[in-house]
């Protein structure tokens, strides 16, 4: 039966996984073309990191029409998805590549390392990223899950002046490792419970599985641990203690491209593993996922009022970001609702406007922080920096204000939406927390304007913002900014998000 | 109640009102400090054009028609169902108007001392939210407009204020938002539930009010969601104790703005949201909230007495009086709720008027410690002339525009909550006592040292008083034109509230 001479290979469709060719190409120019050659000058590698995600995003739009017209359907012999809620996240993945290349060019510059293997990194982790957004299998999705994390151990240690970048990378590469062999022995265990890793033959496999009256416990336990690997990865409270060393250690840029481009894959991966293969069992992850994003919220929130460095007080937002965004998926558990689908536009809806936030924010950390020593990232080198620079005080104000969802920022159409999907299925509670908590973070965010504006600076030297950077800080200034004023255009773009690619 | 009334100006004064400060603020903040004199004129224009437009509002402004006037819609968010959508009626009407008075005045009265840029900007931006919160008449943008106030209010207190500032503007900032919090689940709970009977999904006041029947129970919690977030703004005892501290804090710009309108968006959501949405609701809770509102006038007028900082003193007896509008607003009988909307206004002008001699004083002598000051009627007496007004306006002294307001709250709240109501009469001897035992001992003996060179109030200072002093003396005396306006809107709100609980 295995006989390869009788193997016939699965139907590629070249153009609807361009976007991921275009990536690869795009990493194997920088990594041949950039090993070969000399030094590359005026920011040529950011350049071309950046060309190659363009042209990366138009073939996703291109894709995006496609599936307008003719629907969503699966890819290579169902291994991949191809529908909206894949090519969405997709194209903000690789939006948050473009801006973070150009702000870790400037970076570098300054550094004095500007090299080409960091963009090739951000390339191929952005590969695995979008493996995992598309996956319609657990096997591809563990493929591209270890695509995107061995590309993220490597940036996290890739500041090799710094032993705080090194230990970051290794705290990270252990706990990372451990994640995976949760996530991939929780697919055993399904596996070993259904017979197979489809996704929609998992659903199919379990509804049949449910008429008959068995033990459910080895399939418990195997979608436990595959939650347990995601819940690392995102950084759900208790799986977070990694999130704050390693986003402190980390180069700047990278922290930002960690807590945008990772933090979308993960999420996204999670809700279609949850929502496609185990809505049979949702009653029974709805309450740990309600649990984990309630302690999520608190734990994040709460623990981030105590830090003094600037990357930690993120970390910790972003933990608690994580947890507003669970609350998305709580809402998508409740099977029974006719309102089910708003929590998965709220999840993408979330994701892509935080992405832009949280990629403006430590844009501007970058800028700030004058050397990649750990001190520079301290809250007081914030010190009086709107009194100095008006302009990049603003900036920052108006990034923080979206992060603790004040109206007419896009962080506030994103809690709306989560808050609105888990009160349409009747979470109230959890709505209620979610709410105080994002009251909690917000005391951090102003403690930061505080030091901002209120405080004055002890050197009167002003902070340089270079070109790219000032592009890349601007693009994700005028998303926060419309989305807030006018959140109908990405509510248009998503009302036919919940369609996903069945056949 | 109220069918938006038809006829309306083609002009969209209501837009206008909100669009002109934020445009004003964006102005004042691209000119900056390079052209500080264009900067002030811009800031001053901005303002004073509201201030015109808001007159002309009153002035076309139809009395004896209860519903809203002046109505604009826009849709905003199409699919969440949520619209631009701004009417002013009879509840509303006074505030707007005192929104667009007061803010000129504190813009060109008060001078901020450094940073003016920042400064104007901020005031600017504060008004557009304030005036937003007053028009809104869509649950969505009323949210958005509550909260945003948040902000620049926020960097007035910690850029501006005193030595305690940030811990004030951060204690303001965070109380309010956690109100909010639970505002704004309640905000989309109602949508969601309402969205069973009214077949579509809309953030619209109006038609949720009139067209939703929500189960006693549901309606029960989406009250308290409401009443939270309004209770902390008011605020109602026990929520109240960020409001001394801001308060004291604020400069006087801040405190003038703050107990003038910001504090009335919480009494008025109370009315326009909270009961208006959930009548049967409210009545369950009165018991609660008169006894809130009983306490705080006690409370707030006890810890008034006891002050020895004249600012924190002003501070506490807001606390005090707007336990009051509480308790007429929710009395649920016209007169009262006609007193309770006429108190609003009342005590933003004398309260407002209040907090601006504070600072005067405090410009002076650089203390606002009672101990400190004496004797100060004999070196400035039209100063202390005009405390006295002021003063008197704030007691409820017939004649005078306090007396009025609270006059109606009583007799209208005696049937409802009899010996509430006799409780608090006992507050409206307090207010009497700590005011003018303050006045004793500020304005009263012979100066000492560093009285004596108090300065007499100066021209530009006596201009700004007296805007106040004559809307004090004209309500007081005559105030027969905005019970008019006031009293349509609030007997059809009565009317509204009645068929719904029967």
């Amino acid at each position: 039966m295995n006989d390869l001479s009788t193997f016939v290979g699965p139907k590629i469709e070249w153009l609807a996984i361009s976007p991921l060719l275009t990536l690869l190409a795009g990493a194997l120019v920088l990594l041949l073309v950039g090993s070969l050659t000399s030094h590359w000058p005026y920011r040529l590698y950011a350049i071309t990191a950046g060309m190659t995600s363009a042209v990366a995003i138009g073939f996703s739009i291109y894709l995006w029409r496609d599936v307008t017209t003719n629907g969503p359907r699966l890819l290579i012999d169902g291994a991949l998805a191809l529908d909206q809620f894949a090519l969405l996240s997709s194209i903000a993945v690789i939006v948050a590549v473009l801006l973070v290349s150009f702000i870790t060019s400037d970076y570098l510059s300054r550094e004095g390392s500007d090299l080409p293997e960091i963009y090739a990194l951000y390339l191929t982790s952005a590969i695995g990223a979008l493996v995992m957004i598309a996956a319609n299998d657990l096997i591809v999705l563990f493929l591209g899950l270890e695509t995107l994390s061995l590309s993220l151990y490597l940036l996290a240690a890739s500041n090799r002046k710094q032993t705080s970048s090194q230990e970051a990378g290794l705290k990270y590469f252990i706990l990372g490792g451990f994640s995976s062999a949760f996530f991939l022995y929780g697919v055993a265990l399904t596996y070993g419970v259904t017979g197979t890793t489809r996704l929609i033959s998992l659903d199919l496999a379990l509804n049949a599985y449910i008429a008959v009256p068995r033990n459910d416990a080895i399939l418990l336990i195997g979608i436990g641990m595959i939650l347990v690997g995601f819940a690392f990865k995102v950084s759900l409270v208790p799986f977070q203690m990694w999130t704050p060393d390693v986003y402190q250690g980390a180069p700047t840029p990278t922290t930002g491209f960690m807590a945008s481009v990772g933090k979308i894959a993960a999420i996204v991966a999670l809700v279609r593993v949850f929502v496609v293969a185990f809505p049979s069992r949702s009653d029974d992850w709805g309450t740990v996922v309600l649990v984990l994003s309630a302690l999520t919220l608190v734990v994040g929130s709460v623990v981030a009022i105590v830090q003094t460095n600037i990357k930690r007080m993120l970390a910790y937002s972003s933990i608690s970001h994580a947890g507003f965004i669970l609350v998305g998926l709580e809402a998508a558990s409740h099977r029974d609702s006719v309102n089910v689908g708003d929590g998965l536009i709220a999840v993408v809806v979330y994701v892509v406007l935080y992405a832009a936030l949280v990629v403006g924010t430590f844009g501007v950390v970058t800028v700030v922080a004058r050397d990649s020593s750990a001190d520079a990232t301290s809250l007081d080198s914030f010190k009086g920096l709107a009194k100095n620079q008006p302009l990049l005080g603003l900036v920052m104000t108006v990034f923080l204000l979206a992060q603790a969802g004040m109206p007419l920022t896009s962080g506030f159409v994103a809690k709306f939406a989560v808050i609105q999907s888990a009160v349409a299925v009747g979470s109230y509670q959890l709505a209620v927390i979610a709410m105080v908590c994002a009251v909690i973070a917000a005391f951090v965010y102003l403690r930061i304007m505080v030091s901002m504006w209120l405080a004055d600076s002890p050197s009167p030297e002003k902070v340089v913002v270079p070109a790219l950077s000032r592009m890349a800080i601007g693009v994700a200034l005028a998303i926060t900014l419309v989305i807030g004023l006018l959140p109908s255009l990405i509510l248009d773009i998503t009302s036919n998000l919940t369609q996903l690619a069945t056949k | 109640m109220i069918a938006a009334s038809t006829e309306s100006l083609s002009f969209p004064i209501l837009s206008a009102l909100v669009v002109l400060p934020l445009v004003g603020a964006i102005v004042v903040s691209l000119l900056g400090k390079s052209r500080a004199e264009w900067m002030k004129l811009a800031a001053m224009t901005s303002s004073v054009t509201t201030a015109a437009f808001s007159l002309w509002l009153l002035a076309e402004f139809k009395s004896g028609e209860a519903g809203f006037q002046f109505v604009s819609q826009h849709l905003w968010i199409s699919q969440w169902g949520i619209s631009w959508h701004l009417g002013v009626d009879g509840i509303s009407l006074f505030l707007v108007v005192l929104t667009g008075i007061l803010f000129p005045l504190v813009i060109v009265g008060i001078d901020p001392h450094h940073n003016e840029t920042s400064y104007f900007a901020w005031m600017l931006l504060l008004q557009a939210g304030v005036m937003g919160s007053f028009l809104a008449l869509d649950l969505f943008l009323f949210f958005v407009m509550f909260e945003i106030v948040l902000v620049p209010m926020y960097f007035l207190i910690g850029g501006w204020g005193y030595d305690q500032r940030v811990y004030a503007a951060t204690k303001f900032f965070l109380y309010t938002m956690t109100g909010s919090a639970f505002m704004l689940v309640g905000i989309i709970a109602t949508v969601s539930l309402a969205r069973r009977d009214l077949g579509i999904v809309t953030f619209d006041l109006i038609k949720i009010a009139e067209g939703a029947n929500f189960s006693t129970n549901a309606a029960r919690w989406l009250f308290v969601s409401f009443a939270i977030a309004f209770a902390v703004k008011v605020p109602l005892f026990p929520f109240h104790t960020w409001l001394p501290d801001a308060h004291t804090q604020a400069p006087t710009g801040g405190s003038v703005i703050l107990a003038g309108v910001l504090l009335k968006m919480g009494t008025y959501g109370f009315l326009r949201f909270g009961i208006y949405l959930f009548p049967e609701a409210a009545m369950w809770a009165q018991p609660a909230l008169f006894t809130l509102a009983v306490i705080g006038i006690i409370y707030g007028a006890i810890a008034a007495t006891m002050q020895r900082d004249l600012k924190r003193l002003v501070a506490y007896s807001s606390v005090a009086h707007l336990g009051f509008i509480v308790l007429g607003a929710f009395a649920l009988s016209s007169q009262a709720v006609t007193g309770a909307v006429m108190q609003m206004v009342n005590h933003g002008v004398s309260t407002g008027a209040l907090f601006l001699l504070v600072g005067m004083i405090y410009e002076r002598r650089h203390t606002r410690e009672i101990a400190e000051l004496r004797g100060i009627q004999h070196v400035a007496p039209i100063f202390a002339g005009v405390f006295t007004v002021v003063m008197l306006s704030s007691i409820g002294l017939p004649g005078l525009n306090g007396f009025v307001g609270e006059f109606l709250i009583l007799i209208g709240s005696f049937e409802a909550a009899r010996w509430w109501t006799v409780v608090a009469t006992v507050g409206v001897v307090l207010a009497a006592l700590y005011l003018l035992w303050a006045y004793q001992r500020v304005f009263h003996g012979e100066p000492d040292e560093a009285n004596a060179s108090f300065k007499e109030i100066s021209a530009k200072e006596g201009m700004l008083m007296a805007v106040f002093v004559a809307i004090i003396v004209f309500t007081g005396v005559y105030p027969k034109p905005m019970l008019e306006r006031i009293e349509p809107s609030v007997n059809s709100f009565i009317e509204h509230v009645e068929s719904k609980t029967k």
